[in-house]
């Protein structure tokens, strides 16, 4: 956990309403932390998942939805930004020699940054990454030289389903999955397979563990989201509705 | 006390995971979590909406119960942080309040109970106990009665004259009191048309309370002459200097906090400077000088 000022270097449009963020000046994150942007004019930080982290350059990807992520797409290289980095727990890869990864959506950011990782230890993972449609996919994994399986809702591209459907369909081997997109999607992981790392996301007052605003329900209690997670296991989140 | 700037009740945890922000020993003092007899989790999500100038939360008090705060919060506590504490206590019940203050004040590291009457968050309970003076009255005195240290009442934003409350807490017998608490208030959600937070309202904190927090505190100032906690909306140095001109003897920095938090290391800090520029000598002086 640090307070950092961080320096813009790439600020792009991907598709028609994601963006990527390069910043550089933090100390080296684990994939599973997260970092919190002060975005001026908004009153509270945003936070955003680590997707990518070399030569002192994180990444990050983020969908317009609101008044903090459009204030973000104006923001120029070269423009600097105050952030809370370093945040979260992270997941946990020890001893694991087939991971499963899936993701839905944008979930696919913190978990770009954990498969970086299990390459550079020389475990190739299956990815699924699930988007809506042909025009949502991101190509996120270019650069680490291998491709993530692609799944899309309405079938314009690979497989025709959700990632969790790709995955109850084809079973494939795995001695950990890790999960990371909308609730109804981890939820859907979780009942269906057991021994997963889920990475959720909840509205925060701080980021850090001061507050409670993000709390969620577990079998071993109340946990902060912002601090004991965003990583939960799989069998210890109770989902609401 | 060696400084006047206090971190406000839920906005600062039990301490001592500030600790790894900045060396939380510079703090006058630190208020903790509001803490009931029971553990409790609080409300559902979402607890949080973000306002122009400020927050709205609706954490619904959650906290570990009162013997786990006295066994196991508050020495993790005291192994960083060598002074006294406020404990601030919240219930639903006469009974609940009574054995919540009587636990927490014989902590040792505890030198002063914070009564939150004034907790808009929980169902059939806080609030209602800080808006109606007579049961205010009653409730105060019937802590007092069970607490071993000083009783500072917290007072709520809530109402139509904060003095007829200040008054009652005055009549139980109060030490000191404290205001103010966070102001009930929501946000809608554009897309879906619904509140934000789960459970619709919420308290609204941060800079944009500042102002109503100034007024009461200079209010109450001139309706009791107990000890005044001054807070709401307090960001910088200013604020705190503003806050001791209305009547305040110390302050509490809440929301700020959140989004910095080394944000009341910064205010002590700054202080000095502030004071050089505005001719004041000690703090003491001034409080209560835009009365004078
Ligand atoms: C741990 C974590 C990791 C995240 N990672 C990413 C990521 O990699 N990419 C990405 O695009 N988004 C991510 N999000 C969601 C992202 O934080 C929100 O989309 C963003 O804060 C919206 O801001 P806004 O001002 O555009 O929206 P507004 O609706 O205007 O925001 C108003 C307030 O609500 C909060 N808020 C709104 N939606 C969300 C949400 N879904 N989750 C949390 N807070 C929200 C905002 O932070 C702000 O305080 C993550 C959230 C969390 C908690
Ligand atoms: C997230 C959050 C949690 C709070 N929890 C408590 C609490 O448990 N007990 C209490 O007396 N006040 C609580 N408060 C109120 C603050 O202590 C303070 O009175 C109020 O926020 C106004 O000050 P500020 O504008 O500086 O935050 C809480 C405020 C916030 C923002
Ligand atoms: S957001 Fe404040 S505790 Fe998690």
């Amino acid at each position: 956990m640090k307070s950092e000022r961080l320096k813009i270097t790439e600020n792009r449009q991907i598709t028609a309403d994601i963006y990527k963020m390069c910043l550089l000046g933090a100390e080296k994150p684990l994939p599973g932390n997260f970092l919190e942007l002060t975005i001026p004019g908004c009153f509270l930080g945003r936070p955003f998942g680590v997707a990518g982290y070399a030569d002192g350059i994180t990444e990050i990807y983020y969908r317009v939805v609101g008044e903090g992520t459009m204030k973000m797409t104006g923001m120029k290289e070269g423009e600097e930004v105050d952030a809370l980095t370093g945040l979260g727990n992270s997941f946990d890869t020890n001893g694991v020699k087939k991971p499963l990864i899936v993701s839905g959506g944008l979930g696919f950011a913190p978990l770009k940054f954990l498969a970086e990782s299990f390459v550079e230890k020389g475990i190739t993972p299956l990815f699924v990454a699930g988007f809506k449609s042909r025009s949502d996919i991101v190509e996120f994994l270019k650069e680490s030289g291998f491709s993530p399986v692609i799944t899309t809702d309405d079938g314009t591209a690979g497989f025709h389903g959700s990632a969790v459907d790709y995955i109850k369909e084809k079973v494939p081997e795995f001695d950990r999955y890790y999960a990371c997109g909308p609730m109804p999607m981890l939820k859907g992981m979780a009942a269906a397979f057991k021994g997963g790392q889920l990475s959720l996301e909840a509205r925060m007052g701080c980021g850090f563990g001061a507050c409670m605003g993000c709390s969620i329900m577990t079998t071993a209690g109340a946990k902060r989201v912002c601090k004991e997670g965003p990583v939960f296991s799989s069998e210890e989140v109770i989902f609401g509705d | 006390m060696d400084n006047p700037v206090i971190p406000a009740s839920g906005t600062f945890g039990f301490g001592y995971e500030f600790n790894n922000w900045f060396d939380i020993s510079v703090l006058g003092s630190i208020a903790l979590k509001g803490t009931t007899i029971e553990a409790r989790y609080g409300n559902p999500l979402p607890r949080i909406a973000e306002c122009p100038a400020g927050m709205i939360n609706a954490i619904g008090l959650q906290n570990p119960g009162a013997v786990a705060v006295r066994d196991i919060e508050l020495k993790k506590l005291a192994a960083v942080y060598p002074k006294k504490v406020i404990a601030n206590v919240g219930g639903h019940s006469f009974g609940e309040y009574v054995e919540t203050s009587a636990i927490l004040s014989a902590a040792e590291e505890v030198f002063a109970i914070e009564l939150n009457v004034s907790c808009p968050n929980v169902k059939g309970g806080g609030m209602a106990f800080g808006l109606d003076a007579g049961v205010l009255e009653e409730l105060t005195a019937a802590v007092k009665e069970a607490s071993s240290k000083p009783v500072i009442v917290k007072l709520s934003p809530n109402v139509t004259d904060i003095t007829v409350l200040a008054k009652a807490a005055e009549r139980g017998g109060a030490d000191g009191l404290s205001l103010i608490n966070t102001l009930v208030g929501m946000r809608i959600d554009l897309r879906t048309a619904k509140p934000i937070i789960s459970v619709k309202r919420g308290g609204y904190s941060g800079p944009g309370v500042f102002p109503v927090a100034v007024n009461a505190v200079y209010n109450t100032r001139e309706a009791v002459s107990l000890p005044i906690v001054g807070m709401g909306g307090i960001m910088n140095a200013e604020n705190v200097i503003e806050m001791m001109y209305a009547g305040a003897d110390c302050v509490m920095v809440g929301t700020l906090n959140l989004i910095d938090p080394c944000g009341s290391k910064k205010i002590i800090e700054d202080l000095p400077g502030v004071m050089e520029r505005l001719g004041i000598d000690k703090l003491t002086d001034i409080v209560g000088r835009a009365h004078r």
